[in-house]
C-alpha cells in the first residue's frame, strides 16, 4: 500500500519514458509533477521529484532508487496496468485470446477461419442426416424397410470426401508448423525460462545472463503483515506475480525452457506459445511480440500442490525501454558501446540493493545486504523465502 | 440383474433341440457360484457390478471437483483434506497438502473412470456376456483364467482405493492418471507405489481377458460362423483385445521402471542420472493412445448392433464397419505422440503425427455415415438403447471433430492441457464411450435379467443425461480456448462463468444417474419378465434365439449358421 505513491510516479515517469500509445488511459493516474519528467536520458531529477511529490509518506530511501532510475519500479519492470480483454482471459468469452505475434495470428486465423467452421459444418450436417432418418425412416413413416446394405459408390464417396476435407486442413498446418518452427535469426534475443516447483525463473544469456525470479502475488488477506500483496494493477488473481519478465516488442525472441525439477509447461496464450520445460531438456521456440502490453499465463503441465499457482506474466514493451531496463537489471545491451554500457552499470550497482532498502519493511529485507547487482532474485519472493506462496 | 440371474426362472427357456439336457441350467451354490465363477455370464454379472460400483465412486469424486470449481477461490478442499486427514490419523492439514487432495482427486478419477469403470464394463462385463453367446459358443476359452481375470481388478481396485489413506498428510498419488515423471517419482510415500501396483494388477487382468477374447473368438465360433459373418459386437472386441494385448504390456514396462526410478535407484527416467522423462511420455502414449481407442471400440460395436436392430435392417458395409475397426485399432499406434506436441518434438515429427493422428478421422468417418446409412430406409422404433445410440452418435461427432482441432500439432500448442482437451476427450468417452455403455445396458439387460427395464424412465434418464452432460462440459470448450489450464484447483475469476455452467451441469448429470438407478432397481424387482427377443425381427444375433436370462450352460448343442443366413449381408 505504501509504494502506491512511488509507483504511481514511476508509473507516470516510465509511460512518458516509453512514450507508449496506450498511455493515455493510465495517465489519470499520473500526478502532475510527473510532466516534468521528459524521454531524455538522463531524468533522474524529475522522477525523483515526482517520487517524493507523490507521496510525502515515502521516506528518503524509498525516492533515491527511483531516482537513480525510474525504471526501476518495486516489481523489477517498467510499469504497466494490464488491459482488460488483452494478455488475459474474459469472463463468459468463448473464443481464443486476441493473439499478438504473427504465428498466434497466423494459427487463430487457421483454428477461426478454417476449422471451427468446418467442424461445425461437419457436426451440423450429422446432425441434420440424423433428423432426416429420424423423420422420415421411422416406424411410422416407413414400416417395411429396406433390404439395403450396400452402395460402394456412396461408400468410396464417404472415405474420400473426408479425404479431401483433412488434406485441405493439413496443407495450412502443416506450412504453420513450419512457420512456428523457422529458426529466429541471429540478432534474436534469448529468454531462458527454467520452471521450478513452484516460480519461475527467467535469465537473459543474451544480455549479460542476469536472472529475476518470478512468484505469484498472494492476496491482501493471505500475506503476512508488510509482505506485498498483490493490486489490481498487477493483474487479475492467481496471474499477477512479482517480477514480471520484459520482453521488448517487434525483436524476435528465442525462448527457451527447462526445469529444475518436475516438467512444468511455459505457456502464454495470446503469443501461442506453449513449451514444456522438461529437467535435463533445454526446448527452444521463437516468436515476435508484436504489440506493447501485459500479457498472463499459466503453468500448463501438472507439476505438483502448486501447479495452479505459479503465473507467468510477460510486459512488452518498446525496445529502448527494454534495452534501459535490462541495464537497470544489471545486464548488457546487445550492440551498445562499452562506455555506455558501463556508465548505467555503474549506477545500477547500487540500486537493487537501494531497492531492498526501499522496502525495510518487505519480507526480504534482510536480503538488502546483497551486493549483486546482476539478479534482483533477492529483492524479491524467493522459492524459501517468505515472500513463497506458503497458502 | 445378478439376483435375477440367480432365480432359476429360465430353466424351461431353452431352445430348440435342447431338451434332453436337463441340467443345462443348474447352478452351483452361492459362494461357489460367485467367487469361484467359470461360467462368462456370471463373471459378466461381477464385471458389471463392479464397474457400476466404481462409476458411483469415480463420479462421486468428480461430483466434489465440480462443486469445487463451481466458484472462484477455495470453498471445500481444505475441509475435505482435514477430513481424510483425520481418518489417517493426523491433525490438519497446511494448505499444500489440501491442494495435493485436488491432485489426488484429479488422479482417482481419471484411473478409476478409465481402468476400472470403462474398461470392465465394455470387455469384461458385455464382452464376457455376450462374445460367447453371438459366436454361439457355449463358453469363454478359458473360464478359470476368465475368474482370476475379474479377481485382480479387487486387489487393483483396493490399492488404489486404499493410495490416499498412507503416506500421512502428504499421501495420496497427486500425479494425475499419466503418472508422469519424474513428478511420479518424486512424490514420497506408498501412494504411488500402490497406485503404480494397482495399475500392474488391472493391467495383468485385462492382459489375460485380451488371450482369453482372441483365443474364443478364434477357435469357439458355431459351425459356418466366419470372420465376416460375426456380429460387428464381437469384431470390435477382437480388435480391443489386440490392442489391449500389444499396448498393455509397454504400460507394464514403463511403470516397472517408475516403480524402479522410486524405489530401486535407477534412472530410467531420471535426468540427473542419464535418464529422460520424455521416454516415459512416449511409453506411456504408446499404450495410452490405443487405450483411448480400447475404451471406445467395443462402443463402436453395441451401437452398430442397436442400430441395426432398432432399423430392422442389417449394418450398412458390414465389411468397411469391420475394417474401419481394425484400420482404427492399427492407426491408434502410431499417432501417441500427438499427447506430446508441447514436449519438444522436432518440427518433423509434428508434422508425421498431425498427418497421421487426422488419418484416424477417415475410418471414424465411415462408421459415422454407415451408421447414418443403416437408418437410411429403416424402420425405426425410438426404444431407449436406440435412443442412447442416436446421442452417442451424434456426440461421438462433437468429440471427433475437436480432435481434428487438437491433431493440428500448431494449433494444439494453444490447446494443450487445457479445457479444451478436457472438454474433447469428455465428449468421446463421457459422452462416447458412456453413452455406448448405457445404449448397451438398456439394450441386453431384459436378456442379462430376463426383465424389462421401464421405458419410460429409460427415457427420461437419457433426456436428462443427455443435457446434464452437455452443459457440464461443453463449456469446457470455451474455458480452454480463453486459456483455462487442467488441474487446476483454483482459477482467475474471468473463468467463473462456464465453470459454475458445467457445475450446474453435473448437478443435472447426477439428477439423470438417480433416474437410471431408480429404474434399475425398480426393473430387477418389478420389471415385466422379458421375452427371448424383446426387440423383434431387427435382433439377429445369437442371443436373442436363447431364453432371457440365458441357461446356465447355453448352446450344448452347437448351433449352425448357413450361409444364407448371414447377420450382416
Amino acid at each position: 500500500m505504501r509504494f502506491i505513491g512511488v509507483k504511481t510516479a514511476m508509473l507516470a515517469a516510465g509511460l512518458m519514458l516509453a512514450g507508449a500509445g496506450q498511455a493515455a488511459p493510465q495517465a489519470p493516474a499520473a500526478p502532475p509533477p510527473a510532466t516534468a519528467a521528459t524521454p531524455a536520458a538522463t531524468t533522474t531529477a524529475p522522477a525523483a521529484t515526482a517520487a517524493t511529490a507523490a507521496d510525502a509518506k515515502a521516506t528518503p530511501a524509498a525516492a533515491t532508487p527511483a531516482a537513480n532510475d525510474p525504471l526501476l519500479s518495486m516489481d523489477g519492470a517498467p510499469p504497466m496496468k494490464p488491459t482488460a480483454g488483452i494478455g488475459q482471459p474474459v469472463d463468459g468469452e468463448i473464443g481464443l485470446q486476441p493473439q499478438v505475434t504473427k504465428n498466434g495470428e497466423r494459427a487463430a486465423g487457421f483454428h477461426n477461419h478454417w476449422l471451427v467452421p468446418t467442424i461445425t459444418i461437419i457436426s451440423v450436417f450429422v446432425l441434420i442426416l440424423l433428423f432426416i432418418v429420424m423423420i422420415r425412416f421411422n416406424r411410422r413413416s416407413n414400416p417395411v424397410p429396406s433390404k439395403t446394405a450396400h452402395n460402394t459408390a456412396i461408400e468410396v464417396v464417404w472415405t474420400l470426401v473426408p479425404v479431401l476435407i483433412l488434406v485441405v486442413l493439413a496443407i495450412p498446418s502443416i506450412g504453420l508448423l513450419q512457420a512456428q518452427f523457422a529458426p529466429p535469426p541471429k540478432s534474436a534475443i534469448t529468454l531462458k525460462v527454467t520452471g521450478n516447483q513452484w516460480y519461475w525463473t527467467y535469465s537473459y544469456p543474451d544480455n549479460g545472463g542476469f536472472e529475476i525470479t518470478s512468484n505469484l502475488l498472494k492476496e491482501k488477506d493471505e500475506v503476512a503483515p508488510g509482505e506485498r500483496a498483490r493490486t489490481d494493477d498487477d493483474g487479475p488473481r492467481l496471474l499477477a506475480v512479482d517480477n514480471r519478465v520484459v520482453l521488448p516488442v517487434g525483436v524476435p525472441i528465442r525462448l527457451q525452457t527447462t526445469s529444475a525439477d518436475v516438467i512444468h509447461s511455459w505457456a502464454i496464450p495470446a503469443f501461442w506459445i506453449k513449451l514444456d520445460a522438461v529437467p535435463g531438456r533445454l526446448n527452444e521456440t521463437s516468436f515476435t511480440i508484436e504489440k506493447p502490453g501485459l500479457y498472463f499465463g499459466q503453468c500448463s503441465e501438472l507439476c505438483g500442490p502448486k501447479h495452479g499457482y505459479m503465473p507467468i506474466a510477460v510486459e512488452a514493451v518498446p525496445l529502448d525501454v527494454y534495452n534501459k531496463w535490462v541495464v537497470a537489471k544489471g545486464g548488457k545491451v546487445a550492440g551498445a558501446a562499452e562506455p555506455a554500457a558501463a556508465a548505467p552499470a555503474d549506477a545500477n550497482a547500487s540500486a537493487p540493493a537501494d531497492a531492498n532498502a526501499a522496502a525495510p519493511a518487505g519480507p526480504t529485507a534482510g536480503n538488502a545486504a546483497t551486493p549483486a547487482p546482476v539478479t534482483n532474485q533477492a529483492a524479491t519472493a524467493n522459492p524459501a523465502g517468505a515472500g513463497n506462496t506458503g497458502n | 440383474m445378478s439376483d435375477i440371474a440367480l432365480t432359476p426362472n429360465a430353466f424351461e427357456a431353452h431352445h430348440g433341440g435342447h431338451e434332453h439336457h436337463h441340467d443345462a441350467d443348474h447352478k452351483p451354490g452361492f459362494f461357489a457360484r460367485w467367487f469361484m465363477s467359470t461360467n462368462h455370464k456370471d463373471i459378466g454379472t461381477l464385471y458389471l457390478i463392479f464397474a457400476i460400483t466404481a462409476g458411483i465412486i469415480g463420479g462421486a469424486i468428480s461430483g466434489l471437483m465440480r462443486a469445487e470449481l463451481m466458484h472462484p477461490g477455495i470453498q471445500f478442499l481444505g475441509q475435505w483434506a482435514n477430513t481424510l486427514n483425520h481418518i489417517r490419523g493426523g491433525g490438519d492439514v497446511n494448505m499444500d497438502q489440501a491442494r495435493h487432495l485436488w491432485n489426488v482427486l484429479v488422479t482417482a478419477h481419471g484411473l478409476i473412470m478409465v481402468f476400472f469403470m470403462v474398461m470392465p464394463a465394455m470387455i469384461g462385463g458385455f464382452g464376457n456376456w455376450f462374445v460367447p453367446l453371438m459366436i454361439g459358443a457355449p463358453d469363454m476359452a478359458f473360464p478359470r483364467m476368465n475368474n482370476i481375470s475379474f479377481w485382480l481388478l479387487i486387489p487393483s481396485f483396493t490399492l488404489l482405493l486404499a493410495s490416499p489413506f498412507f503416506g500421512g498428510a502428504d499421501g495420496g498419488a497427486g500425479t494425475g492418471w499419466t503418472v508422469y515423471a519424474p513428478l511420479s517419482t518424486q512424490e514420497a510415500g506408498p501412494s504411488v507405489d500402490m497406485a503404480i501396483l494397482s495399475l500392474h494388477l488391472a493391467g495383468a487382468s485385462s492382459i489375460l481377458g485380451a488371450i482369453n477374447f482372441i483365443t474364443t473368438i478364434f477357435n469357439m465360433r458355431a459351425p459356418g460362423m466366419t470372420l465376416h459373418k460375426m456380429p460387428l459386437f464381437v469384431w470390435s472386441v477382437l480388435v480391443t483385445a489386440f490392442l489391449l494385448l500389444l499396448a498393455l504390456p509397454v504400460l507394464a514396462a514403463a511403470i516397472t521402471m517408475l516403480l524402479t526410478d522410486r524405489n530401486f535407484g535407477t534412472t530410467f527416467f531420471q535426468a540427473e542420472g542419464g535418464g529422460d522423462p520424455i521416454l516415459y511420455q512416449h511409453l506411456f502414449w504408446f499404450f495410452g493412445h490405443p487405450e483411448v481407442y480400447i475404451m471406445i471400440l467395443p462402443g463402436f460395436g453395441m451401437i452398430s448392433q442397436i442400430i441395426a436392430t432398432f432399423s430392422k435392417k442389417p449394418v450398412f458395409g458390414y465389411l468397411g464397419m469391420a475394417y474401419a475397426m481394425v484400420a482404427i485399432g492399427v492407426v491408434g499406434f502410431i499417432v501417441w505422440a500427438h499427447h506430446m506436441f508441447t514436449t519438444g518434438l522436432s518440427v518433423n515429427t509434428k508434422m508425421y503425427f498431425t498427418a497421421a493422428t487426422m488419418v484416424i478421422a477417415v475410418p471414424t468417418g465411415i462408421k459415422i455415415f454407415s451408421w447414418i446409412a443403416t437408418m437410411w430406409g429403416g424402420s425405426m422404433s425410438f426404444k431407449t438403447p436406440m435412443v442412447w445410440a442416436l446421442g452417442f452418435i451424434f456426440m461421438f461427432t462433437v468429440g471427433g471433430v475437436t480432435g481434428v482441432v487438437l491433431a493440428n500439432g500448431g494449433v494444439d500448442d494453444y490447446m494443450q492441457d487445457t479445457y479444451y482437451v478436457v472438454a474433447h476427450f469428455h465428449y468421446v468417452l463421457s459422452l462416447g464411450a458412456v453413452f455406448s455403455l448405457f445404449a448397451g445396458f438398456y439394450y441386453w439387460f431384459p436378456k442379462m435379467s430376463g426383465r424389462m427395464y421401464n421405458e419410460a424412465l429409460g427415457i427420461a434418464h437419457f433426456v436428462v443425461f443427455f443435457i446434464g452432460v452437455n452443459v457440464l462440459f461443453f463449456p469446457m470448450h470455451f474455458l480452454g480456448l480463453q486459456g483455462m489450464p487442467r488441474r487446476y484447483p483454483d482459477y482467475p475469476n474471468a473463468f467463473e462463468h462456464y465453470n459454475t455452467v458445467a457445475t450446474v451441469g453435473y448437478m443435472i448429470m447426477a439428477a439423470g444417474m438417480a433416474i437410471f438407478f431408480v429404474n434399475l432397481i425398480w426393473s430387477l424387482v418389478a420389471g415385466k419378465k422379458a421375452p427371448n427377443n424383446p426387440w423383434g425381427e431387427g435382433a439377429t444375433t445369437l442371443e436373442w434365439t436363447l431364453s432371457s436370462p440365458p441357461p446356465f450352460h447355453q448352446f450344448e448343442t452347437l448351433p449352425v449358421i448357413d450361409g444364407g443366413d448371414s447377420h450382416h449381408h
